[in-house]
């Protein structure tokens, strides 16, 4: 469903502040595989998921969604197939507009958009059956403009946005990081559910570790832009914490540090 | 008096559509469009000049506006393509039509009154209905001592920028209008939902201009000549009735802002009017009076706004002091 050959990505090279952001990054994803990614600040998570968004464009390397290379696809025509959910609970829905009007904006995302409108009889009784399935009472606020909808109810909103429409591949970016503990949880529940109804084929990348253990058949942990760990099935249903961070010490020969807090 | 304020409500209703345009760009995209100075002169002159040269004067203003529509285009282009600030990608927009106006007119003025233009055409086939009669007679028998020459370009330009209105609510509804309106709310977001934020800045702003340009043309053949300079300032014009009409008519719902911002053009005509007939102001003081009431529909919600919370905050106060002297009593 999803594959990576050779990608690297170099920021500002030829400088003092050069940054090897990804280097050769290979890895195919079946479809309805879920793979959490793990791994400290600036090992490359983020700008993988952006080479595959296509909100930055690889130096070298391509991607493949459906067996279609998307390499040189611009970001808008590529989101046809991928949903997407960011850490910021704000960045996933527009503010001004309302809930209807913010599903009606995700419903068009696999289709051309045109001049009828947005939100209709149908289309509402659709939207609230999937609002329903989150249990957080929006189906009865569909005339409520997002802004005014807490930081957990908005993700929520994003991540049923992000799926409803069945998109090849769904990402998400430290979609729980901003949350309470709590709220974290409630939507680390919803991912596990949708993407189970869906069978979507996901990519996760979190800071936690326990979240990366609990969620998905499959891990990655990441270090200096390369994949330096992936593992699937049973071995990744038995893994512990400190199986991976010996795991880490063995590959890397050293300790992970700075992030060991954030990290457990 | 009363033919001065019907005459601002008049041109005001014209003046609405500009000030719907602006609502487009300002508002909806987020986009402090300046091209509106150049293309509101740029409907005005292309359909003046083509009215001049015998083009039917019901094309002649489609063309004007299409012409905005274009000039609009290119601004968004600018700022996408050429990723300019929006800023200033309309500012050099503006100073490009300013001769490219002048291009098209020949000569800095455009003499409409000896054609037959929309407004004239309407005015005759107006007055063979009647219908003045019966309105200016309600009129007198209300007191008024003068009565307007005709109604008919007042109802017909309220029936068309009324239509405009709901063409407009309609189409900020549909797919692409609400993928627009999420071009100013959250680029971010409706890129990651497939939609193309530059193509939609584009026609966005294209017809932003449009409206503009329609109504410049519109305004060319009231006033019976399209004149370079008559967009100067048109932007701050169209910023003071979006302003206005918000702070007066409230803007909750897309239906409701759209009517505001009629209004508010209109309310502004006869503002204008009115400050104009006070003695020791002149016609040149125009936009100096344009300036303030803008300031003045900025400023004034705020300051209410606080005045209201202080209010609230010192009742509350009050009424925990009560409270706690009843407790220290009990």
């Amino acid at each position: 469903m999803l594959k990576i050959e050779d990608v690297s990505m170099t920021f500002n090279e030829n400088t003092p502040d050069e940054k090897k952001a990804l280097q050769r990054i290979n890895l195919e994803l079946e479809k309805g595989e879920f793979v959490t990614v793990i791994g400290s600040n600036g090992a490359g998570k983020s700008t993988l998921m952006n080479v595959i968004s296509g909100s930055l464009i690889p130096d070298v390397g391509d991607v493949y969604i459906n067996d279609q290379n998307v390499v040189h696809l611009p970001e808008y025509k590529r989101s046809k197939m991928i949903g997407r959910v960011f850490q910021d609970p704000m960045a996933g829905t527009a503010p001004s507009m309302t809930i209807e009007e913010n599903l009606a904006m995700a419903y068009a995302r696999d289709k051309k958009r045109k001049l009828v409108p947005g939100v209709n009889k149908k289309r509402k009784d659709h939207f609230r059956e999937y609002l329903e399935t989150l249990n957080l009472g929006l189906e009865d606020r569909l005339n409520a403009k997002v802004g005014f909808l807490s930081g957990g109810e908005r993700q929520a909103l994003s991540l049923l946005m992000a799926t409803f429409t069945e998109p090849y591949i769904l990402l998400l970016d430290e979609h729980t990081a901003a949350l309470d503990p709590s709220r974290a949880e409630l939507i680390t529940k919803i991912t596990k559910d949708v993407v189970a109804k869906f069978g979507l084929t996901t990519m996760m990348v979190t800071h936690n570790m326990q979240q990366a253990l609990d969620l998905g058949d499959r891990l990655f942990m990441m270090d200096k832009g390369q994949i330096i760990f992936d593992i699937k099935g049973e071995e990744k249903q038995n893994l512990t914490i400190k199986n991976l961070l010996d795991e880490f010490q063995r590959i890397r020969g050293k300790q992970i540090e700075s992030d060991r807090a954030v990290l457990g | 008096m009363l033919i001065a304020l019907f005459g601002a409500v008049e041109s005001g209703v014209i003046y609405a559509i500009m000030a719907l345009g602006v609502y487009l760009s300002f508002r909806v995209l987020d986009f402090p469009d300046l091209t509106v100075d150049g293309s509101f002169v740029t409907g005005a002159g292309i359909s003046a000049i083509l009215i001049v040269n015998g083009t039917s004067p019901v094309i002649a203003t489609l063309i004007g506006a299409l012409a905005g529509f274009i000039a609009g285009c290119l601004t968004g282009l600018l700022h996408t393509a050429g990723k300019i600030n929006a800023l200033l990608a309309g500012i050099l927009m503006m100073i490009a039509l300013y001769s490219i106006n002048l291009r098209f007119m020949g000569q800095p003025t455009v003499s409409l009154l000896n054609e037959s233009t929309l407004i004239s055409q309407i005015q005759s086939a107006w007055a063979s209905t009647g219908i003045d009669t019966g309105l200016n007679a309600v009129l007198q028998a209300l007191g008024a001592d003068r009565v307007p020459t005709t109604w008919g370009i007042f109802i017909v330009m309220t029936v068309l920028t009324v239509v405009i209105k709901f063409l407009l609510d309609y189409f900020l509804k549909t797919e692409i209008g609400l993928a627009i309106r999420a071009t100013g709310d959250n680029q971010k977001m409706i890129r990651s939902l497939s939609a193309n934020t530059n193509f939609l800045i584009i026609v966005g702003i294209g017809l932003s201009n449009a409206l503009v340009a329609l109504s410049g043309a519109l305004v060319g053949q009231l006033g019976g000549f399209a004149n370079l300079n008559m967009g100067i300032g048109m932007i701050v014009i169209g910023l003071a009735s979006v302003i206005i009409g918000e702070a007066l008519f409230g803007k909750k719902t897309i239906t409701r802002v759209t009517l505001a911002v009629i209004l508010g053009a209109i309310v502004y005509r006869i503002v204008v009017t009115l400050a104009l007939r006070v003695d020791f102001l002149e016609s040149s003081d125009l936009k100096l009076i344009t300036a303030v009431l803008v300031i003045a529909a900025l400023v004034t919600p705020k300051v209410l706004q606080a005045r209201r919370e202080k209010k609230r905050r010192l009742a509350k106060r009050a009424a925990l002091v009560e409270q706690k002297e009843r407790e220290a009593s009990a």
